[in-house]
């Protein structure tokens, strides 16, 4: 990228920081990180609250259905409600599995080198928050952004 | 502290002997969670130092330690007692509220956590005006936060007044105030002195004790029944007095017409959308470096967080079969000490030394829960009205970083101080109703703005401050006309509810108790007309937030 030695505190500004993300944005570096988030996440959440819902619905209106023994004094509403915990440990493992061997790698694909270090500038814009930056010797504002990722 | 623990002492009526004896065993338990975390957070100040510090914890914890955290600040006195005195009392239905609980959290682990870490600094509100006009915004999600931490603050103190006279056995008064004064006095300590750090290691703490005492009971009531689910379901099903509907969902939800199954839905609704627009929650993704962090102590919380409501089920059926559901309701009718109970009949039973000291272990326990939770209200409620009121709506953007971590401090005194007051004059009013509005206005107003920040293009700042308000007007105004404030009787509620607290007799216009069902929908439909009705476009900060929030580039 160009501004790549414009140098520490962003000489280019808060605009040509602003530009720059709007290129990442469209980088099909990032559209693909992009993409490849919501393809798991959007599905994902819908699947979930679906099948909790029906769990909840059954619970209001299926109650004969609910109450019929599985084995012993188990019935069905405890298998259902034990399920909910298993899919949502599920979920979880399958999320992380998939952040680690998917998302992560092509996170570090996109190239920010455009804007990492204009971190004031965006931040003096009144972009994030009024104060910039923790105060030196914080623990995050030591390392590179390499470093955080 | 310790001296101001005796005091409450002399006003409690006389009591027998081994009663005494757990009292006394209670308070030394106190006593020694209070010093111990007195210590943890006198040495954490030590190291406060940046603005960092104070409201993120320096950014310096594992995922193992910020999971602990999240499921001591997340699993209050109401998960424990209350969902196991919902078991032990109403059977199944205890579980539609502990599954609501848990899966909720996916919310956050897919939508929110990583992406606030990335792109936030200390409060939501950093996310939620992140693309926007930053003083209406930040000034919505600010009275949002306190309103939100308020809410839940006041049920956990109101709580704690009744909770720990109930389990020193003694009705007085004055001991429920000064219990409310001693809880407030030390959350208001904890948070001032400790900042985040110092509230996470109260967290981490109570997490552990909680998960133990839990661990132990569970493992206790199933050697019981020879590790056999089904025996144990069956003693309590016989134990109850209401046989195999006890094993069934309907005793406490949707019981009667078609409006209490709707407020079944309704409740479920807020559970499970509420838990990712709590403020207090959200401000712990930022106590750790980075991301993946973020995302795996959320995965560190689901595993503790359903591990523990899994062991609510065992113990509140254990409680219910081998205390049973009349000796529970008849020491406190909304079943609140049957977690306690159980201890001590797991013990050795009323009478017995081994009873006692475990009946003290569970009670201090709770104690601990009790503390965790507060604190962590505090702190974000001031942190919110430091960092988003007085350093962007008052001050423009102009205070230093030492001016907000000073008003945050006096936030937190202040937020305390008045917790301490209304908790003080609510204490006989029946607040459990706090704890789902809570709920219901995180899902209503916090959610929709936080899932249109970070995945709607045209989102802008009227849509932002209309969903906000919008949710939040619209979860209390349903209340305001539910059956929690209009107690007539009716078919949805054949009984009446003598708590209300505005009438008895009149009937309520909505007879729903939980807003969710209406408020939800209203907060995203304010959302998304404040947004429609707006011409404001933020395109070029969208692609930043992206970037940042996807990448973790500029993270603080």
């Amino acid at each position: 990228m160009t501004t790549e030695s414009s140098g520490p505190a962003g000489g280019g500004g808060a605009a040509t920081g602003a530009d720059n993300y709007v290129l990442i944005d469209q980088s099909p570096e990032f559209q693909r990180l992009r993409s490849s988030f919501r393809r798991f996440v959007f599905p994902m959440t819908a699947a979930f609250l679906v099948w909790y819902l029906l769990y909840v619905v059954l619970s209001a209106y299926a109650r004969d259905f609910m109450g019929a023994k599985v084995v012993g004094e188990i019935n069905v509403a405890l298998v259902f409600g034990l399920l909910q915990f298993a899919s949502t440990f599920l979920i979880a493992v399958l999320y992380e599995r998939y952040a680690r061997r998917r998302l992560e790698p092509l996170a570090a694909a996109v190239d920010t080198s455009s804007v990492a270090l204009t971190k004031d500038a965006h931040a003096g814009a009144g972009a994030v928050s009024p104060v910039d930056g923790d105060a030196p010797g914080a623990p995050d504002t030591d390392g590179t952004q390499e470093g955080r990722r | 502290m310790t001296h101001a623990l005796t005091v409450a002492g002399p006003a409690a009526p006389v009591l027998a002997a081994t009663e005494n004896e757990h009292r006394t065993f209670s308070l030394v338990l106190f006593a020694l969670f209070v010093a111990v975390t007195l210590y943890i957070t006198i040495r954490a100040s030590r190291q406060n130092r940046t603005a960092a510090d104070y409201y993120a914890g320096g950014r310096s914890f594992s995922p193992l330690q910020n999971g602990l955290a999240i499921g001591g600040d997340y699993m209050s006195a109401a998960s424990f007692l209350g969902i196991a005195g919902m078991f032990a009392l109403s059977g199944y239905d205890g579980f539609l509220y502990s599954i609501g609980f848990l899966v909720a959290w996916l919310v956050a682990l897919l939508l929110v956590a990583e992406l606030l870490r990335n792109s936030g600094r200390f409060t939501m509100a950093d996310v939620l005006a992140f693309r926007m006009r930053q003083r209406p915004v930040r000034a919505a999600a600010g009275i949002s936060t306190i309103v939100v931490s308020i809410f839940y603050l006041l049920a956990q103190m109101v709580g704690a007044g009744a909770l720990v006279s109930l389990l020193l056995g003694s009705q007085s008064e004055s001991t429920k105030i000064w219990t409310i004064v001693i809880v407030g006095a030390l959350m208001i300590f904890y948070v001032t002195v400790g900042g985040m750090k110092g509230t996470t290691w109260v967290q981490i703490v109570k997490a552990v004790l909680l998960m133990t005492g839990a661990l132990v009971m569970t493992v206790w009531v199933l050697a019981k029944y020879d590790f056999n689910i089904s025996t144990l379901l069956g003693a309590a099903a016989d134990a109850s007095g209401k046989g195999q509907a006890f094993l069934e969902p309907g005793l406490k939800y949707g019981a009667t017409d078609v409006w209490s199954k709707l407020d079944l839905l309704s409740l479920g609704l807020a559970l499970v959308l509420g838990t990712a627009g709590l403020p207090h929650i959200l401000i712990r993704f930022y106590t750790v470096p980075n991301s993946r962090a973020a995302r795996t102590s959320v995965n560190w919380a689901i595993g503790i967080i359903g591990a523990f409501y899994l062991m609510t089920l065992v113990i509140g059926f254990g409680a219910a079969a081998l205390v049973g559901s009349k000796a529970i309701a008849a020491q406190d009718k909304g079943g609140n000490t049957a977690a306690p109970q159980l201890a001590e009949a797991l013990g050795g039973g009323a009478g017995s030394t081994g009873g006692a000291i475990f009946l003290a272990v569970i009670a201090a326990v709770a104690f601990a829960t009790i503390l965790a939770v507060v604190a962590g209200l505090t702190l974000a409620s001031s942190s919110s009205f430091s960092h988003d009121i007085f350093a962007s709506v008052l001050r423009r953007g102009k205070a230093t970083e030492q001016d907000e971590v000073k008003v945050a401090r006096i936030a937190a005194l202040a937020i305390g101080a008045i917790a301490i007051v209304l908790s003080i004059f609510a204490r006989g009013m029946n607040v459990a109703f706090l704890v789902a509005l809570a709920f219901a206005v995180a899902a209503s107003a916090n959610l929709p703005t936080l899932l249109f920040s970070l995945f709607w293009k045209k989102f802008n700042t009227s849509g932002a401050v209309a969903g906000i308000y919008g949710g939040l007007v619209s979860a209390v105004g349903v209340v305001l006309l539910s059956p929690i404030c209009w107690g007539g009787k009716s078919d949805t509620i054949p009984k009446g509810n003598v708590d209300a607290l505005f009438s008895e007799t009149v009937v309520a216009p909505i007879p729903l108790q939980n807003p969710g069902l209406i408020s939800i929908p209203v907060g995203f439909l304010c959302a998304y007309l404040g947004t429609v009705l707006s011409k404001e476009r933020t395109d070029a900060k969208y692609a930043e937030l992206e970037v940042r929030s996807l990448t973790g580039t500029g993270a603080h």
